[in-house]
C-alpha cells in the first residue's frame, strides 16, 4: 500500500516534470497576480462608504455628453479679458506665439492649415477645454477660476479658433453640442500585436 | 600627509562588545559613548584618506549607518529636463531600476502628500461608493509583481553622441506591491454596465485618464510599495495606479479617485496629448507598449577593445513575454539568437546577452525583440511606412543601431525621422 503511494507519487512527479520540461519559454509560469478568492469573504469591510458630500467635493470630471457641466455661463468677450490677465503671459497674446517668440506653454489657437496641434485643429471635444482648464489652469494657480470664468475662457478659446461666433453665450446646455473639426479624425487604436507593424 | 589620521592595526573594539556586557547596567553608558566616539573616529579617517592611501587593508572602514549610500566611486544619475528625467540604462546591471533612478514624467511637478490624510475614492457606477485610507488599502490581500513602465514618448534621435539614456531612458522597472484593483472593484460592487473608469491624480494637474474596466479586472493594481519600500514621491507616493504593459501616462500617480462610467471621459491627456497621427487619422487610446529592445553595452560613449565582447541589453513588451531577442553584428545582414536571463517575466524588462568577437572591423550592432504575439520590433522605416510621414514621437519603438568605428569608438546611428 505504502509502496503504491510512492510509485504513484513519483509517477505524478515525472508527469509534472515532463510537462514543465516541454514548455517553451512562451508558456513559462506567469507571475502569479491573481489570488484564489474562493475563500474570501463577500466583503472585507475595510474603508468607509463615501458620503454624497465627499463625492461632490472632488467629482469634477465632465463627460463629452455634457454630464457634469455646472450651472453658469460665459462669453468670448469676457473670456478675452480674463485670458489677457491670467493666460496670455504663457500662451501668447491670442493663444499664438508672435513671430520668433518662444512660449513656455503650448499655443492654443490656430487656423486649420497650421501644423501645430491646437484646440481648433486637434481637439475632438469642446467639453475637454472646460474640464482641463478648470482642473489644471492657470498653471501657476490651478483650481482658482470660478465656473463662470471657465465658461468664458472656453468660449474665448473656441472663438479664437473660429469654432463659434464671437457673440455666442456658452453654458451647460450648448457646450457639448459644439462640433469640433478634428472629431472625425480620431480612431481607436488598431494595433493588435502579432507580426504586422501598425 | 599621506599618513592615515589614526594608527591602524588595532583590533576593532566594537566587535568585541558582547551583548551581556552591553546589558551590564552602569557599564552601558560608557560603552555607548565609546561606540559613538568610535564612529566619529572612523568617519574622520573616512573616504578621502582611504583614496589617498590606496590600501583599504591598512585603515579601519566606516561603521554601520542608518541609511546606506552608493560607493563614492559610482555616480549614476538621471538626466533631467523641465518635465522629465531619464534612467541611466547604460549604468545598470540586471533589470531592476534602483528607485532613485526611476524615470520621471509629470505634468505639474511632484506633490507632497501626507499619508495619514491620503484617501482613495471609488464611485460612479458601483453598488457602494467607498473611501479607502492608505491603511485600509494595506489591509487588503496584497500582491507583488515586477514590471516595466515606459513613457509612450520614449524616443529620441538626433546626433551620433547619444547614450542609451538619451535615446530611450524613459523606461524603468520595479518590483511593485499593492492591492489588485479587482479586489477593490469587488468590494465596491462595480456594475456590469460600467465599461470605463476614470483615474485621477492628486497633483496640481489633477491628471486624468480613462481606462477600460476590463484592464481593471485583468491585472491593474493600486500600488503603495516599490522595490521593497514605500513608493517614491516621484513615482506616486503614497499610492498610484499600475497598469502593467500600458503607456506610462495611464499609470496615474498620486491616485485619489476612480470613477466608473459607461464611456470614456475624453480628458486632455487622451485627446490633445498621447494621441498621434497615423496617415490621415489620429490614433487614440493606444495603451499597450509594443516590444522593444536596446543594446546598453557596448554603446556610446564606450570604447571597444579587440577581442571578446559580451553584448548586453534589455528587451520588453507590453503585450506579454519576450520570447526572443536577436542581435546583428553585421549591420542587419544576419541575426543571432541571444541568451535571455531567466526568469523571463510577463511585461517586464528582460536581460539579453550575446558573446561576440570584435576583430577591429568597422560595423554596426543592432538588437530586435520578439514577443509572445510574434511581433518583431520594427525598423524606423517600417514604422514610418505603416503610419505615414507625419508619424509623431509617440509609441515609436524602432531598432537602435550602434556604429563601431575602426578605432573602437561606439556611436549611435541616428536615422532621419520625417
Ligand atoms: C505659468 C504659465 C501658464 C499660465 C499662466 C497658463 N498656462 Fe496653460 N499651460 C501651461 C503649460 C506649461 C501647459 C502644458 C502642461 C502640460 O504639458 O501638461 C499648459 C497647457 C494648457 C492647455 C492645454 C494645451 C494643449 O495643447 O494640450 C490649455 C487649454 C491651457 N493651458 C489653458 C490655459 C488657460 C485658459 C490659462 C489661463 C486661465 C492658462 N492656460 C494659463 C502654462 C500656463
Amino acid at each position: 500500500m505504502n509502496r503504491y503511494v510512492v510509485v504513484m507519487a513519483s509517477a505524478m512527479l515525472l508527469l509534472l516534470l515532463g510537462t514543465t520540461g516541454f514548455k517553451s519559454s512562451n508558456s513559462l509560469p506567469r507571475q502569479t497576480i491573481t489570488a484564489d478568492t474562493s475563500k474570501w469573504p463577500s466583503t472585507f469591510s475595510f474603508g468607509k462608504v463615501a458620503t454624497e458630500q465627499q463625492i461632490d467635493s472632488v467629482a469634477i470630471a465632465i463627460l463629452p455628453n455634457g454630464t457634469g457641466l455646472p450651472p453658469g455661463l460665459g462669453t468670448p468677450k469676457e473670456g478675452n479679458v480674463i485670458y489677457i490677465t491670467k493666460c496670455a503671459s504663457c500662451h501668447g497674446a491670442n493663444g499664438k506665439a508672435a513671430a520668433g517668440e518662444k512660449l513656455p506653454a503650448p499655443e492654443l489657437a490656430s487656423d486649420s492649415i497650421s501644423k501645430i496641434k491646437t484646440i481648433g485643429n486637434y481637439w475632438p471635444y469642446a467639453t475637454t477645454i472646460f474640464d482641463y482648464v478648470r482642473r489644471a489652469m492657470p498653471y501657476n494657480a490651478p483650481g482658482s477660476l470660478t465656473n463662470n470664468e471657465v465658461y468664458s475662457i472656453t468660449a474665448y478659446l473656441l472663438s479664437a479658433n473660429n469654432i463659434i461666433k464671437p457673440d455666442m453665450v456658452i453654458n451647460a446646455h450648448n457646450l457639448y453640442k459644439i462640433n469640433m473639426p478634428a472629431r472625425k479624425l480620431f480612431i481607436p487604436d488598431d494595433r493588435r500585436g502579432g507580426p504586422e507593424v501598425r | 600627509m599621506d599618513e592615515p589620521i589614526e594608527k591602524p592595526g588595532e583590533e576593532p573594539v566594537k566587535n568585541k562588545i558582547s551583548r551581556r556586557f552591553l546589558l551590564g547596567g552602569a557599564a552601558t553608558t560608557a560603552i555607548v559613548l565609546l561606540q559613538s566616539s568610535l564612529t566619529k573616529w572612523v568617519q574622520t579617517a573616512g573616504a578621502q584618506t582611504l583614496i589617498k592611501n590606496g590600501d583599504p587593508t591598512k585603515i579601519t572602514g566606516a561603521g554601520p549607518s542608518t541609511v546606506g549610500k552608493r560607493s563614492l566611486f559610482e555616480k549614476p544619475v538621471r538626466l533631467t529636463s523641465d518635465t522629465s528625467s531619464r534612467t541611466p540604462l547604460q549604468d545598470l546591471y540586471g533589470t531592476i531600476t534602483p528607485s532613485d533612478l526611476h524615470y520621471e514624467r509629470h505634468h505639474a511637478g511632484v506633490p507632497v502628500i501626507d499619508p495619514d490624510k491620503y484617501e482613495l475614492l471609488i464611485h460612479g457606477m458601483v453598488g457602494k461608493p467607498m473611501v479607502f485610507k492608505l491603511s485600509d488599502l494595506k489591509r487588503f490581500p496584497s500582491v507583488t509583481r515586477t514590471c516595466f513602465l515606459e513613457c509612450s514618448g520614449n524616443f529620441r534621435t538626433s546626433k551620433e553622441t547619444m547614450t542609451p539614456q538619451e535615446i530611450c531612458g524613459l523606461t524603468s522597472q520595479s518590483e511593485w506591491t499593492g492591492v489588485m484593483l479587482s479586489t477593490l472593484f469587488r468590494e465596491v460592487g462595480v456594475e456590469p454596465k460600467a465599461t470605463w473608469f476614470l483615474a485621477e491624480g492628486s497633483d496640481a494637474a489633477l491628471l486624468t485618464r480613462s481606462i477600460p474596466v476590463k484592464k481593471g479586472w485583468d491585472d491593474a493594481m493600486i500600488v503603495y510599495a516599490q522595490n521593497g519600500e514605500a513608493i517614491r514621491p516621484e513615482q506616486g507616493y503614497p499610492a498610484r495606479l499600475l497598469l502593467p504593459g500600458w503607456e506610462g501616462n495611464t499609470n496615474v500617480k498620486w491616485i485619489r479617485r476612480v470613477e466608473l462610467s459607461d464611456q470614456p471621459f475624453m480628458t486632455r491627456e487622451e485627446t490633445s496629448k498621447y494621441t498621434y497621427p497615423v496617415k490621415d487619422k489620429i490614433r487614440q487610446f493606444s495603451f499597450e507598449m509594443d516590444a522593444r529592445s536596446i543594446i546598453t553595452y557596448p554603446a556610446y560613449p564606450n570604447q571597444l577593445e579587440r577581442g571578446w565582447v559580451e553584448i548586453r541589453g534589455i528587451a520588453w513588451s507590453g503585450r506579454g513575454k519576450i520570447i526572443k531577442v536577436e542581435v546583428s553584428t553585421d549591420a542587419g545582414k544576419s541575426w543571432n539568437a541571444t541568451n535571455l536571463q531567466e526568469p523571463v517575466l510577463d511585461k517586464a524588462h528582460t536581460y539579453f546577452r550575446h558573446l561576440w568577437q570584435w576583430r577591429g572591423d568597422e560595423t554596426e550592432i543592432l538588437s530586435r525583440a520578439i514577443d509572445e504575439t510574434n511581433y518583431i520590433q520594427p525598423t524606423l522605416r517600417q514604422l514610418i511606412e505603416a503610419r505615414g510621414i507625419s508619424a509623431s514621437g509617440y509609441h515609436m519603438n524602432p531598432i537602435t543601431a550602434w556604429q563601431i568605428k575602426r578605432d573602437g569608438k561606439v556611436l549611435f546611428k541616428p536615422e532621419s525621422f520625417k
